[in-house]
């Protein structure tokens, strides 16, 4: 069998559907909605189809064991740093900070 | 951090703006946002009134704006031709904008039955639908409905007979797909509003099929 991409999973075996309702958490919001405002004119930084292919270049253990919205915000860094909106170091930095804000002290 | 749209004004909240019936973030990927949002507005790309204009927005989309379309599609022949025709043309008529997506309008029947799937992502047509639920998105559905329809579509409560045809369409960064389910019997008398709340946002995808207006689900 030819290789797959990590998201090519049309076909395959797979259990029964999950059929529940999830509302979406805040987080889960935020990174739709940046997401959105990014690629949308005015901006169009990117096309939702670059937004894929980013996601199919994430690492496959990365992709598998990922939660949807992890993905879209893990392949939005990514984006950032391709289209040279934000560098490594501004986010590491920034990382750190919100690191040592959110820990429980 | 952006402001709270929720008021906590009694609450001792000073070190975030979370409101406290929502769990704080602590995952990394979780983390990785807030990091991302506030470097966005610090720099002056994003601002946090557009951010929370476009949750709002978000919040204001459904999957009624596309039963109101397909209402119209089942008692105006003329409009119904126009939208299979032209579905981007046809739906502006609503006051969408419909971007760069191709939409396309699939009529199902009772000979043909068509499923909509996103089977590489996730892609959905979310100014007629709003945003997609999390079993569209899920790699079962994207995996089995291209290959066993009729069982997944059972897993849904929705049988069809086994003369009809099931067509599953495969949509794509650029062209997006809305299905006009068949319209129920018995429902000739009915307004246009009464008929788009018979119009699930399942019937539109194509996993379900219309409310039956009496009240039964097959």
């Amino acid at each position: 069998m030819k290789n797959r991409l990590i998201s090519d999973i049309g076909g395959l075996p797979e259990g029964p559907l999950d059929l529940a309702e999830h509302e979406p958490t805040m987080t889960e919001r935020r990174i739709d909605a940046m997401m959105m405002l990014l690629r949308a004119k005015p901006r169009s930084f990117w096309a939702s189809d670059e937004n894929r292919r980013t996601i199919e270049n994430l690492e496959p253990d990365t992709y598998k064991k990922s939660e949807y919205y992890e993905r879209w915000v893990l392949a939005m860094k990514e984006l950032l740093l391709e289209k040279g909106i934000l560098t490594e170091a501004e986010i590491e930095n920034k990382l750190k900070e919100v690191r040592s804000r959110t820990e429980p002290s | 951090m952006t402001g709270n749209s929720g008021s906590h004004g009694g609450h001792d909240h000073s070190h975030n703006d979370f409101q406290p019936d929502i769990k704080e973030p602590t995952e990394n990927w979780e983390l990785l946002e807030i990091a991302l949002r506030e470097l966005l507005v610090d720099k002056g790309v994003l601002s946090a009134r557009e951010i929370q204009d476009e949750i709002e927005a978000w919040e204001k989309k459904s999957p009624e704006k596309g039963a109101e379309i397909v209402a119209r599609a089942w008692v105006d022949e003329e409009f119904k031709a126009r939208l299979l025709e032209d579905a981007n043309r046809t739906i502006q008529e609503f006051g969408i904008e419909v971007e760069i997506l191709k939409m396309v309008a699939l009529e199902n029947t009772p000979e043909l039955h068509h499923v909509v799937v996103c089977t590489l992502c996730s892609c959905y047509p979310r100014p007629i639908l709003g945003v997609p639920p999390l079993w569209y998105k899920s790699k079962q559905y994207r995996s089995r409905v291209i290959r066993e329809p009729r069982a997944v579509l059972r897993e849904f409560g929705t049988k069809l007979s086994d003369d009809t045809e099931i067509r599953v369409v495969d949509s794509t960064a650029d062209c997006r797909y809305l299905v006009i389910p068949v319209r129920p019997v018995g429902t000739e008398k009915m307004t246009e509003e009464e008929l788009a709340k018979l119009i699930t946002r399942d019937s539109m995808i194509g996993t379900a099929q219309a409310r039956d207006p009496i009240g039964q689900r097959s």
